[in-house]
């Protein structure tokens, strides 16, 4: 899959919320021993949301990162897409907000958005689409978000991964590109590894299912198929980022495919902040684009559960140094954090709640 | 134009009236006061209000008021400013008397503070007086703005918080033997400390409580009255931003300074010719400002008169001889009613438990929201 | 009492200034303010321009509120201060990323968007600035 008019990254950004809960003190919570209940899945800690800030908040500010290495004028945005499955409405798009505190669109706000749900692949879902438009013609630059304030239920075991964080990416002709994507496809099956009904608060999971026949095999899919149409192998490549649920999994269909860890490692970020659902890989993505030299040759291929994978095929250009310092990295908001106990972990997700609240969302 | 004078009084005590609602205690007030002035046929009803809107779910008060009065027919309104709203309505009614539109007005100030009996409704209804889309949205309240104001004064002038407490102090000093007081106890200097934060460095002995409260007084062209008269000699108001991040001083109240100054030059006066004074303090650094705005002290130096004998009841310059808003309480758009019934009781040598011997004339101050809307008033003995 | 349910059509009215501090600026006397008014409130000049506000800012003065207003209880503990930005415009607004006991005057702070006040479970979430100490 290949656009007739070559598109890239032009500029990228990230937000992580400073809040920590650590492995261990979600394991207290609960009276389960950390080392043999929590600890597989290399998560030491992960970001939550503070009681002011959700997906778009967070959209917000990885988008205005993004928009200062772009360097555009967001008028020029006539595309907006926040891929998310942790909406601040269920009805009424996230775009909508955030192209109205960018001034996407100029003045007139002759733009598009929409808010994309693909469980943890809705981000690089809406990139898909921002190629198509761009790709074709029809308009110049799109605004594209991953953004997540995921949900854990209390007890589950997505409480020690699910977090908040995210990712943006200004898209636009490859010539003004820090990043050019040259090649993407997708690969879509129906696998209910993991679902949210429409009432529901948590998403409820298929535990080891979600394993080999949900991540496993449509990442490999993708990976496969996508090199194969490239004319690459995993040799050719100095990145690999794949969706990151915990610390272990990426690392793992790494391996079966060809790479190893030191090509997975600069962008495996989960381990520190958790997953952060539609942002994972883009955040994974991120932190690529914070340190790669150029002409670095990048695989990213997400996960969406439900399921698929989209695969790309990404080259950093020369464009990317000047504009690396422009914006807080990804582990300047890795580093920036404070820790929080189980209660207060409990009162920011709002698991517990006050009497008459009016405050409460 | 005609003098005016003020021939009777009637207050309720303040405080938590669980029975009675916002018509019962206007009522209560109202009916003292015309009996105090041997019922003169009043000509016009104003009523001062804050919060009946918000609180109470009740507007056209001048219209309720004079119906549960039994006085259908006569002329009637409500005058809002805050927590100025009973000095407010005292310039609109002796205006009606000044300008001949009437001879006799009653003049109630009602507030019914309670019926929601959490802080945080109380809080939201106490907002209203600040800038609602640009303050209150974000989450200030009126003690809020207080409290950066205390901050930026014990910065400005060197002060500890401890210094504060001599403003509650004597606020109770005086409430303590004033039978319509809503704390009549003296309080100790360690109980202002250990007094929780409101808003950090404001506590919660440094501001008035929630209160339900009526006063209402007799204004009229005539100072014949069997319980005696007290002239309105003079009054001055001014405003400011409403917001305190558009004024140019966050530790300066101008409208004070301004409505002082326009009530004395009126009147001829001097701050020499006051026999005490009834100041706003709706927390202890609004007091202290105020008195520093007037000019009793230099600025800074407020907390020494305060502090001293001085502003007690026998002092040379008596403040809030009958406990202030802190001690008397503050039924919102009440307490510049009150002050005027509490000062013509003063000046006519019938305050109980409050008097303040020998005064002639009395300077009264009140602030709406922070100090926004500022209504000064001299009265004094026939 | 009323306040309880927010407005729509009035958070919407605002969202220039709250969402992307859109203020004003006399033509006459230069004088900048949030939110842009018809009257400049130094000079009196009717000729205010719309302008577009500096993100960055230091903290002027501040308090911790423990005793919030409805529809702020579940933020409490939260920190309320006078911001005076990087060209002197002067608003009032939260911090937030922020111990309240490490705010100090003149700390310096920069914009961001944030959750102000959410209408229960089922109404608008009105976002708005807030500050919060810069990023190191």
């Amino acid at each position: 899959m290949k656009p007739s008019r070559e598109v890239g990254i032009v500029g990228w950004g990230v937000y992580v919320p400073q809040w920590r809960i650590t492995s261990e003190e979600l394991a207290r919570g609960w009276g389960r021993e950390w080392k043999r209940y929590a600890a597989g899945i290399m998560v030491e800690e992960k970001s939550l949301p503070g009681l002011d800030e959700d997906t778009f908040t967070i959209a917000y500010e990885a988008s205005v990162n993004a928009l200062k290495r772009a360097r555009i004028d967001p008028a020029k945005i006539r595309a907006v897409y926040v891929g998310t499955e942790s909406k601040p409405y269920a009805v009424k798009t996230t775009a909508s907000i955030l192209v109205e505190a960018l001034g996407a669109g100029g003045d007139a706000r002759m733009t598009t958005g929409a808010d994309y749900e693909f469980a943890c692949k809705a981000g690089t879902e809406a990139i898909q689409t921002s190629i198509g438009l761009i790709g074709s013609g029809m308009i110049d630059y799109a605004l594209v978000v991953g953004a997540d304030t995921a949900q854990g239920a209390p007890g589950d075991a997505l409480e020690y991964t699910a977090s908040a964080g995210g990712a943006a990416f200004v898209l636009g002709p490859s010539s003004e590109s820090v990043a050019v994507i040259k090649a993407s496809l997708s690969h879509v099956t129906d696998t209910p590894d993991f679902w949210r009904r429409q009432h529901e608060r948590y998403p409820a999971h298929t535990r080891s299912f979600t394993g080999e026949p949900a991540y496993f095999k449509h990442i490999m899919a993708a990976a496969k198929a996508l090199m194969e149409e490239v004319g690459t192998t995993p040799d050719d490549y100095d990145y690999a980022i794949f969706h990151q649920p915990n610390g272990k999994f990426p690392l793992r269909v790494g391996q079966r495919l060809g790479f190893t860890p030191d090509k997975i490692k600069p962008g495996l970020i989960t381990p520190y902040i958790g997953n952060t659902y539609s942002g994972s890989a883009l955040v994974g993505l991120s932190a690529v684009l914070d340190q790669a030299e150029p002409g670095s040759k990048i695989l990213m291929v997400s996960f969406g559960s439900g399921a698929g994978s989209d695969a790309f095929h990404i080259e950093v250009t020369d464009k990317v140094v000047e504009v690396r310092d422009l914006a807080p990295k990804v582990m300047d908001y890795v580093n920036r954090k404070r820790y929080v106990d189980y209660s207060t972990y409990a009162r920011y997700r709002r698991m517990i709640k006050m009497l008459h609240d009016f405050s409460s969302y | 134009m005609r003098d005016v004078y003020v021939v009777g009084a009637g207050l309720t005590p303040v405080g938590n009236h669980w029975r009675l609602g916002i018509r019962d205690l206007a009522v209560q007030a109202s009916i003292k006061a015309m009996e105090a002035a041997d019922n003169p046929k009043i000509d016009y009803i104003v009523v001062a209000n804050a919060l009946s809107g918000i609180v109470d779910g009740q507007e056209n008060l001048g219209a309720l008021i004079s119906d549960y009065l039994g006085m259908i027919g006569t002329p009637s309104l409500k005058v809002e400013a805050a927590g100025a709203s009973g000095a407010a309505a005292a310039v609109t009614a002796a205006g009606l008397i000044k300008s001949g539109m009437a001879d006799n007005v009653l003049l109630v100030g009602v507030e019914k503070m309670t019926d929601y009996t959490a802080l945080e409704d109380s809080n939201m209804a106490l907002s209203t007086s600040i800038e609602r889309e640009y303050e209150a949205f974000f989450g200030a309240t009126l003690e809020s703005l207080h409290a950066m104001v205390m901050r930026s004064y014990m910065r400005k002038y060197n002060v500890e918080e401890e210094a504060f407490a001599a403003v509650p102090v004597l606020m109770h000093e005086h409430a303590s033997t004033n039978p319509y007081a809503q704390f009549k106890f003296k309080l100790k200097r360690e109980s202002y400390m250990r007094s929780p934060y409101l808003a950090e460095p404001l506590k919660l002995l440094d501001a008035p409580s929630i209160g339900d409260g009526a006063a209402a007084v007799i204004l009229s062209v005539s100072p014949n009255s069997p319980g005696g008269a007290v002239r309105v000699s003079s009054w001055g108001q001014a405003t400011d931003h409403v917001s305190l991040y558009m004024r140019k001083s966050v530790t300066e109240f101008p409208a004070v300074r301004l409505a002082v100054k326009r009530a004395l030059e009126r009147a001829d006066l001097k701050l020499s010719d006051i026999s005490f004074y009834k100041i706003h303090d709706s927390s202890s650094v609004a007091a202290l400002i105020e008195i520093e705005e007037m000019g009793l002290t230099e600025r800074g130096k407020a907390i020494e008169l305060v502090d001293s004998e001085d502003s007690r009841r026998n002092g040379s310059t008596p403040i809030n001889p009958d406990g202030g808003l802190k001690a008397r309480g503050h039924p919102l758009g009440a307490t510049g009613v009150y002050q005027i019934a509490e000062t013509y009781l003063q000046l006519t040598d019938k305050a109980e438990g409050t008097q303040v011997s020998g005064a002639r004339r009395a300077l009264l101050l009140s602030a709406g929201g922070l100090a926004s809307n500022v209504v000064v008033h001299v009265l004094e003995r026939v | 009492m009323w306040a309880y349910w927010l407005s729509v059509p009035e958070h919407w009215r605002e969202i220039p200034a709250r969402y992307r501090l859109e203020g004003g600026q006399c033509e006459d006397c230069g004088f900048k303010m949030i939110p842009k008014r018809d009257v400049c409130p130094r000079c009196g000049s009717k000729n205010v321009k719309t302008v577009k506000l500096p993100r960055r800012g230091r903290v002027l003065e501040y308090t911790k509120v423990w005793n919030p207003p409805r529809g702020y209880e579940y933020y409490t503990p939260y920190v309320i201060a006078l911001v005076e930005l990087e060209d002197g415009t002067r608003l009032t607004a939260q911090l937030t990323d922020v111990d309240p006991d490490e705010v100090e005057e003149g700390m310096e702070v920069e914009m961001v968007l944030r959750k102000v006040r959410v209408s229960g479970e089922s109404g608008l979430i009105a976002y708005a600035y807030k500050f919060r100490p810069l990023l190191k």
